[in-house]
C-alpha cells in the first residue's frame, strides 16, 4: 500500500459497466511526513473517504475487485483505510 | 520482495473490515548493502517486526500468499525478519 | 488509474487474434490540472470514446479484464469518460 491524499472527485458518465456506482476519487501519493511524490491517481474507495483524507491505497487489481465488490473488475488501484495517524520512530 | 527498514505506524480506525487486527509499518525501501531509498510503502506485518529492524516486503499478488492475507486488500507484506545480509565485495560487501 | 487525452488511433492489420476487432488509441497521460504527464502510450478501448476527449485508464493485466471472457492482450485499457473533476478544497 502507498499512503496518499484524497484531492478530488471525478464524475464520468460513460465507464466501463463494471465500474457502474462505485466512488472514484483523486489521490496524490505522499511520502510518511505527507510530502507530494509523483502524480495523482484515480482509485476506487471502499471506506467512504472524504477530501483532504489521509489514505492507504492499494494498487493491485484483485484488490481493487474485493474492493469493488465486482470481481475482475478493470480497476488496479482502492482506497482502503483513512489515516488517523502515522507514527515515525 | 524488496529490502526494507521499518521506519514507523500507520493508525487506520476507518478501514476495509478485512484488515481488521492487522499491524500497518511504514517501511522504507534499502538496498542491499544498506543504504536507504527515497521510496516508502505500507505493508501488513504478522511477524511482529519492530521500528528499525530490516525486513523482508513481498509486493503484488504475491502478498496474499503470506500465512493471513489470502482474501484481504492487500498489495505488501513483510514476509521476514533479517538477520544478515552476505553480499560479494563488488557488490559492497 | 490516471488520468489521460486521447490524441490518436492506431491501425494495424496484422496483429494477435485477441486485438481483432479491438479499437486502439493513442493516448497521452495527464496531471488533474491537464498538464502532459510523462510519455504517451497505446491503451484499448473498453468504453467508446473518441479522440480529444479527456479519459481514465487502468494499467497493468487489469486493463484485459474490461473484455472478459475474451482473453485480450492488454497492458492499458481506457475504462472512462470524465465528466468533470471536482477538486474543491485541495
Amino acid at each position: 500500500m502507498i499512503l496518499g491524499r484524497v484531492t478530488g472527485s471525478v464524475v464520468a458518465t460513460a465507464k466501463h459497466y463494471k465500474l457502474e456506482g462505485c466512488k472514484l476519487l483523486l489521490v496524490q501519493p505522499i511520502g510518511p511526513q505527507g510530502d507530494a511524490r509523483g502524480v495523482p491517481m484515480l482509485a476506487v474507495d471502499g471506506v467512504d473517504a472524504g477530501e483532504g483524507d489521509r489514505v492507504l491505497v492499494v494498487q493491485e487489481g484483485k484488490c481493487a475487485s474485493m474492493v469493488s465488490g465486482r470481481a475482475d473488475s478493470p480497476l488496479d488501484a482502492a482506497i482502503v483505510a483513512v489515516v488517523d495517524a502515522v507514527e515515525l520512530e | 520482495m524488496i529490502l526494507g527498514r521499518v521506519a514507523g505506524t500507520v493508525v487506520a480506525t476507518q478501514k476495509d473490515e478485512r484488515l481488521e487486527g492487522f499491524k500497518l509499518l511504514i517501511v522504507q525501501a534499502v538496498e542491499p548493502d544498506g543504504r536507504l531509498k527515497d521510496s516508502f510503502l505500507v505493508a501488513v506485518d504478522t511477524m511482529g517486526a519492530g521500528n528499525g529492524e530490516l525486513v523482508l516486503v513481498v509486493s503484488g499478488s504475491s502478498a496474499r500468499m503470506v500465512e493471513g492475507c489470502s482474501d484481504r486488500p492487500v498489495d505488501a507484506a513483510i514476509a521476514g525478519i533479517v538477520d544478515d545480509i552476505d553480499l560479494l565485495p563488488s557488490e559492497g560487501g | 488509474m490516471l488520468l489521460a487525452k486521447v490524441v490518436g488511433t492506431v491501425v494495424a492489420t496484422v496483429k494477435d487474434p485477441g486485438l481483432l476487432g479491438q479499437k486502439l488509441l493513442v493516448i497521452q497521460p495527464l496531471t488533474p490540472s491537464g498538464e502532459p504527464n510523462g510519455s504517451r502510450l497505446v491503451a484499448l478501448d473498453a468504453v467508446g470514446v473518441g479522440v480529444s476527449e479527456r479519459v481514465f485508464y487502468v494499467r497493468g493485466k487489469e486493463a484485459s479484464f474490461s473484455f472478459l471472457p475474451d482473453h485480450v492482450p492488454a497492458d492499458a485499457g481506457i475504462v472512462g469518460k470524465v465528466d468533470s473533476i471536482d477538486e474543491g478544497r485541495s
